[in-house]
């Protein structure tokens, strides 16, 4: 069983879908701003995920080969409508953060390529473990990158602000005294966007091929 | 006066690959060479502006009046989706040598964040008619010229030296960030 976890961990981090496929990019670079918000679109493609493997994977066998990729896209968009009316409902102020980047995740190329290329050929139970994979990957990147990017950018990280109408609490942390460190605001930007996701890929995967030579091309 | 200046800053200030980071995916994967960065930018200029143009009516006098706004994402999805494979079909019987140029790229564009986001932010910034023709096509704009420049960029860089653990898609972003914070500076002129 631990051997399990163990091998399950390790997917998450050497097949991420960020990090080393590079799927999911336009979220992931535009709502890294602050911890808070990378959790959130983290989990938001995650239940996506997990809901549109597991339709998928039920409705495959009635789909013709043709029509597929529509019929597989009206069914995310289905589970990004969810989302869309519960966050609106419930948490507004995400809602109006996370902006037309939550209705993107319709286009998002990790979901339709879950659904294409595992949970279409793939019974139930693997699809939705394979979702589960797969969002947690992404979540884990973009977690990654968005407290890469607040506290440099910002010199605190956010836990809890938008979604406290729903906890009741407000959770930011100051990382460092003020007076040590002056925060740069590149990284909030979106060229600083590009530059840390660019080094944190290229970083990522050094560290991966470190038994080979790292040399130039 | 309006109109020019939000073309001039859809093109530049506000440009969606860049700013907005919508369509990074053909950006860094297939803007490999000059043609293939071009034949793919045309076609999602041509996409972009038609379907911003037929979603604008579809919002406005379909999903208002019926009080179904809840359903623009599903909806408008289905219309990029029709829209592209209606276009692929006209231009096959049409316009061979055009879809021999761009048809390769025409099926991707359907997953595109590009189009659906340009159609997303025109309904978020309550634009008019006019306003979503010309925030449409100076978006498209946008995203042509700076996939033309980065394409060529990239042929410089494949070479040059690189680290072997950034070539690819590290280098194209950080290359990326270097464009975009020189896009940004016509914001502080």
């Amino acid at each position: 069983m631990k051997k399990k976890t163990f091998s399950f961990l390790g997917e998450i981090l050497n097949e991420n879908p960020l990090f080393v496929s590079s799927l999911g990019m336009c979220s992931a670079l535009a709502i890294t701003l602050t911890f808070e918000n990378s959790l959130m679109m983290g989990l938001s493609v995650l239940f996506v995920l997990m809901g549109s493997n597991l339709i998928v994977s039920l409705i495959s066998k009635w789909v013709a080969e043709e029509i597929r990729i529509p019929a597989f896209i009206v069914v995310i968009a289905t589970f990004v409508t969810i989302l869309e009316l519960l966050m609106k409902t419930y948490v507004p102020s995400l809602f109006q953060a996370l902006g037309i980047y939550l209705p993107l995740i319709v286009v998002n190329c990790i979901i339709l390529g879950r659904a294409l290329s595992f949970a279409s050929k793939n019974k139930i139970k693997a699809s939705i473990l394979d979702g589960l994979k797969a969002g947690l990957g992404f979540t884990f990147a973009l977690i990654l990158l968005g407290t890469v990017r607040e506290v440099l950018g910002n010199n605190q990280i956010t836990f809890m602000d938008k979604i406290s109408p729903l906890t009741g609490y407000i959770a930011k942390y100051q990382i460092l005294p003020v007076n040590d460190i002056i925060p740069n605001k590149l990284f909030l930007s979106p060229a600083g966007a590009f530059i840390t996701l660019g080094l944190l890929i290229g970083i990522i995967k050094a560290i991966r091929n470190r038994g080979g030579k790292d040399e130039l091309n | 006066m309006n109109l020019i200046s939000l073309l001039i800053t859809s093109i530049l200030t506000q440009n969606i690959i860049l700013t907005k980071f919508l369509g990074i995916c053909p950006f860094v994967g297939v803007s490999d060479d000059e043609e293939s960065g071009l034949g793919m930018g045309l076609a999602v200029t041509l996409v972009i502006t038609v379907s911003s143009i037929l979603t604008y009516f579809i919002h406005h006098y379909i999903l208002i009046p019926t009080n179904t706004e809840y359903l623009r994402t599903i909806v408008f999805i289905l219309v990029i989706a029709s829209l592209v494979q209606m276009i692929e079909i006209i231009m096959r019987r049409y316009f061979p040598r055009l879809h021999k140029l761009l048809g390769l790229y025409l099926p991707l564009i359907t997953t595109n964040c590009a189009v659906l986001g340009v159609i997303l932010l025109n309904v978020f910034n309550n634009y008019n008619l006019i306003q979503t023709i010309v925030f449409a096509f100076g978006s498209s704009i946008g995203f042509l010229l700076v996939i033309y420049i980065f394409s060529t960029i990239r042929e410089k860089i494949r070479t040059n030296p690189i680290i072997k653990s950034f070539t690819d898609f590290p280098i194209a972003l950080i290359t990326a960030g270097i464009m975009a914070l020189i896009f940004l500076r016509y914001i502080g002129g």
